[in-house]
């Protein structure tokens, strides 16, 4: 799925990486443990979250995870946003609940990163 | 013993959760630079990191070290206590000392221990209380 559908799905605002529409992710993990995030996202997923510390950016580098949505209106501090733009990642955010995001991307087909999902 | 490669050692200060990833991205950026398989890379940047993230909140301080040889890449954590008194506890999914503030930032789960064993190949883990636990992974080449 590409980054511009899925912005325009969740109705979110891209805060870095506007020029990486066509960037394409093959599936999603939501979580606000990155203990989890770890444990269980795939490579070239996406990652929604609604905890906003720059370790999120971190953890989403060890993982080769290059998009992150932060739900419920949660906007990236300046420090989120640098190490995002050093890192050649997409952050968005957009106001809808974990749960609708996840569900919104599901629903258009996004699958998620366990065996069954 | 097949010839080393690179060997390359990174201390970590505990408490230091500012700085937390620093040393795992290395080992990620060198590992790349030696064009080690991006599976491979993907699986000690993880081991590497949750290392990292357990020698800042519940260690007194320690290292990383990172050794390739034509066979295997090894990761080793190593610390200055405090020491684990049940290694078989720390080793469950879900088991964790981790206090609140650390859980705040997103850790302390237990799942970091699980993790680093499903990753490696190979997996060891000795600790002594009040003196430190000695972590053992390897990821074989081929
Ligand atoms: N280097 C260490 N020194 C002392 N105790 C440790 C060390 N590493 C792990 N432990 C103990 O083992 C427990 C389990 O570790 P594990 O990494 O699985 O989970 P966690 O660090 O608590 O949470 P998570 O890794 O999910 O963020 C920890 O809570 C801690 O009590
Ligand atoms: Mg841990």
């Amino acid at each position: 799925m590409k980054v511009s559908d899925i912005a325009s799905y969740l109705d979110a605002t891209i805060i870095v990486g506007k020029d990486q529409g066509d960037f394409e992710v093959s599936s999603a993990f939501g979580s606000d443990l990155m203990s989890d995030v770890l444990a269980f996202i795939k490579d070239n997923s996406l990652l929604l979250t609604g905890l906003v510390s720059p370790h999120v950016v971190r953890t989403c580098e060890m993982l080769d995870v290059m998009v992150i949505v932060f739900v419920r209106g949660k906007r990236p501090s300046e420090e989120i946003v640098e190490l995002a733009q050093e890192r050649d990642m997409i952050v968005m955010t957009t106001n809808l609940t974990l749960y609708e995001a996840s569900g919104v991307l599901y629903q258009h087909g996004l699958g998620g990163t366990s065996d069954n999902g | 013993m097949d010839e080393v490669v690179l060997r390359k050692s990174y201390d970590v200060e505990a408490g230091d959760f500012e700085s937390a990833g620093d040393a795992s991205a290395g080992i990620k950026a060198t590992l790349k630079r030696l064009g080690v398989p991006t599976g491979i890379v993907r699986r000690v940047a993880i081991a590497a990191y949750e290392s990292e993230i357990n020698l800042i909140i519940h260690s007194m301080g320690g290292s990383l070290t990172l050794t390739v040889d034509g066979e295997s890449v090894c990761l080793v954590s190593d610390d200055r206590g405090p020491g684990i008194a049940s290694i078989e506890k720390a080793l469950q999914a879900g088991w964790s000392t981790a206090p609140d503030s650390v859980r705040s930032l997103g850790f302390g789960a237990g799942m970091g221990l699980p993790n680093m064993k499903k990753n490696a190949d190979e997996f060891q883990i000795d600790s002594t209380v009040n003196v430190g636990t000695h972590i053992v992974m390897r990821f074989h080449l081929s």
